[in-house]
């Protein structure tokens, strides 16, 4: 099937020759920078879960073998505190870059909009419109550039990462903590930093892993976020309101991308099946632990 | 015990009876009697009869004058072998701390069974006379461990026991009686932790839910456990002044470990409990509020990926 993409009027190749041996067939998504930032989560976030788990999950009969993988407790705890400083290092940066392209370079869309994290009501409408297309009373949805489970993702990595990262500061510098906050806060931290952290290992590992790469249409895995680019057919299929969108204003052809090499496909495959089979193993853990 | 000694008794006398009748040559081996008309100032009869060894002969434990001739008997006797019936405690024994010093260090002040135990008036240790009964413990191990008997004196473990409180721990309870280890090794420090938490189940669970509590439980003790802050021998309770864990010592206790430690600092609470209100008003609402988000969560987008995945098969 011919993609939409090259149907769509609106492409106007920047060069006949290139396009011809490299078809534009594929959207751009999403920059090297977002790739980069979801790759440091990826990485910090397992790495933190399997150093974090052997505490989190003390009365597992794992829990003395996992922290031995990184030569005991101890071990354990450098490796987490040092992914967890780059975690929030990275989520800081991240922050940072939205504020100055929304408030620094006036970039629009950032803060609202259809291309916007925040919230819109559209959400609202795509969650009732997807629960009627469950239950088989309408449609799907036409969902646009970000749909409500994936800001809920989004938001629950910054809520996450604020949370866990100021009672993990706590509980690295308890006595420095003390100066400002009394020791009773230590408690809180602990018992915070291990519920969040338990909400967050089963929401990733189970709903956004389902959501993003398991679910029907995506099996085994999407490779958008490793390649940045998401073939316009897809596009059209998954994000309706984006590619209408994105039609009407005749913009498809400055996001045109052709499709990632094969190299590029390999190597977003091996990093996907990587993470996805760690997470899966660190969540059968969990769920060993929990029923036994 | 003694139904054990009794029939090995007999079983000695099947094999023997008949083998001791065929050679009339062989002798008959001394009676208690004969024994005492030598050693009865040095062994008190009737203290011996009471014994929980009274219905034995002397020369089951001096075995090596079973087959005696001539008496009087050579001065030097070969020692008596505990281990011939008691061989699952002697196992225990010889891997413990007093079996290396004795055996293996050559510290000859070291104890083997029979300085704590006694020699002819050897008592059950749930005989209250017996020097091994609960009560009697520290002293009997403060004849040599003077120092922390001293400690343990001062503290509230030796009071209860004093007043004849049977729940009291006794030095045998935390150090066992007969396999003791050092107490620097990882596997006895682990060991008294679980020890403690047999009587304050409550006290250990709530430590189980701190960092301290976590890290022991999987095995390392570079944190605190219970007597590294409470102590060892003297434990006294915090209301005490002379407590480590009194409002007068908490910074000095904690900051042990936590250089700096202030008075902000020791409001840690180490043995927290979330669904205590009371305890800390923050950690409550904290608990409820997680108690209501992460099922929360987990409820509404398992339901969300239960129907889209039914949703999706029924499309493909």
């Amino acid at each position: 099937m011919t993609p939409a993409v090259l149907e769509d009027p609106t492409v106007v190749p920047r060069s006949p020759e290139r396009l011809a041996r490299q078809p534009l067939t594929h959207v751009r998504r999403f920059d090297l920078k977002t790739r980069l930032l979801h790759i440091v989560i990826m990485v910090t976030f397992l790495g933190l879960s399997a150093t974090g788990m052997p505490l989190l999950f003390s009365d597992a009969p794992w829990a003395r073998v996992l922290a031995s993988l990184f030569f005991g407790f101890k071990g354990a705890g450098y490796v987490h505190r040092f992914l967890g400083a780059t975690l929030l290092l990275a989520v800081v940066v991240h922050v940072g870059d939205v504020l100055v392209r929304a408030f620094v370079r006036g970039e629009k869309g950032v803060l609202w909009g259809p291309t916007s994290m925040v919230p819109q009501p559209k959400d609202v409408v795509d969650f009732f419109g997807m629960l009627k297309w469950f239950v088989g009373l309408g449609p799907r949805p036409k969902i646009e550039h970000f749909a409500y489970w994936e800001k809920f993702d989004y938001w629950a990595v910054l809520w996450g990462t604020a949370i866990m990262g100021a009672a993990g500061l706590i509980l690295w510098f308890p006595v420095l903590a003390s100066r400002v906050l009394p020791g009773w806060m230590f408690n809180v931290a602990l018992f915070v930093h291990g519920a969040e952290a338990s909400l967050a290992i089963g929401f990733i590992f189970a709903v956004h892993f389902f959501n993003g790469h398991l679910r029907p249409g995506k099996f085994p895995m999407d490779l958008v976020i490793f390649t940045g680019t998401v073939s316009a057919h897809e596009l059209e299929h998954e994000r309706g309101a984006e590619f209408d969108r994105l039609c009407a204003a005749r913009s498809l052809d400055e996001l045109g991308a052709p499709a990632p090499s094969p190299a590029l496909v390999r190597r977003g495959y091996v990093i996907g099946t990587i993470g996805l089979s760690l997470g899966l193993a660190l969540f059968a853990l969990i769920v060993y632990a929990t029923v036994r | 015990m003694r139904i054990r000694i009794g029939s090995l008794i007999a079983a000695a006398w099947l094999v023997a009876g008949p083998a001791a009748a065929g050679q009339s040559s062989s002798p008959k081996p001394p009676a208690n009697d004969d024994c005492l008309a030598c050693h009865g100032e040095h062994v008190d009869a009737k203290q011996f009869e009471a014994s929980t060894h009274g219905p034995m002969a002397c020369v089951d434990c001096h075995a090596d004058l079973a087959k005696q001739v001539d008496f009087p008997h050579a001065e030097k006797l070969a020692k008596v072998k505990c281990a011939s019936c008691h061989d699952d405690i002697a196992t225990k024994y010889h891997d413990s701390m007093h079996a290396w010093a004795k055996e293996k260090a050559g510290l000859i002040g070291a104890p083997a069974c029979a300085d704590c135990h006694g020699k002819h008036d050897i008592r059950p240790h749930v005989d209250a006379q017996s020097r091994v009964f609960r009560t009697r413990i520290p002293e009997t191990c403060g004849s040599c461990h003077a120092g922390i008997k001293e400690q343990f004196d001062r503290g509230i473990h030796a009071a209860k026991l004093k007043v004849g409180d049977s729940r009291a721990p006794s030095c045998a309870d935390c150090h066992t009686a007969h396999a003791i280890q050092r107490v620097d090794t990882n596997t006895s420090k682990l060991a008294v932790t679980a020890e403690c938490g047999t009587c304050h189940a409550q006290v250990v669970d709530s430590f189980r839910r701190t960092f301290h509590g976590k890290v022991t439980e999987i095995g390392f003790t570079a944190v605190a456990q219970c007597s590294d802050c409470h102590g060892a021998h003297e434990i006294l309770p915090a209301a005490n002044s002379a407590s480590k864990v009194s409002k007068a010592h908490l910074v000095e206790t904690c900051g042990r470990c936590h250089q700096g430690a202030n008075e902000q600092f020791v409001k840690y609470d180490p043995h927290p409990n979330p669904s205590d209100y009371t305890r800390s008003a923050v950690l409550w609402w904290a608990n409820r509020f997680y108690w209501v988000l992460i099922p929360g969560c987990f409820g509404f987008f398992g339901l969300h990926s239960a129907l889209w995945f039914w949703r999706g098969r029924k499309e493909s």
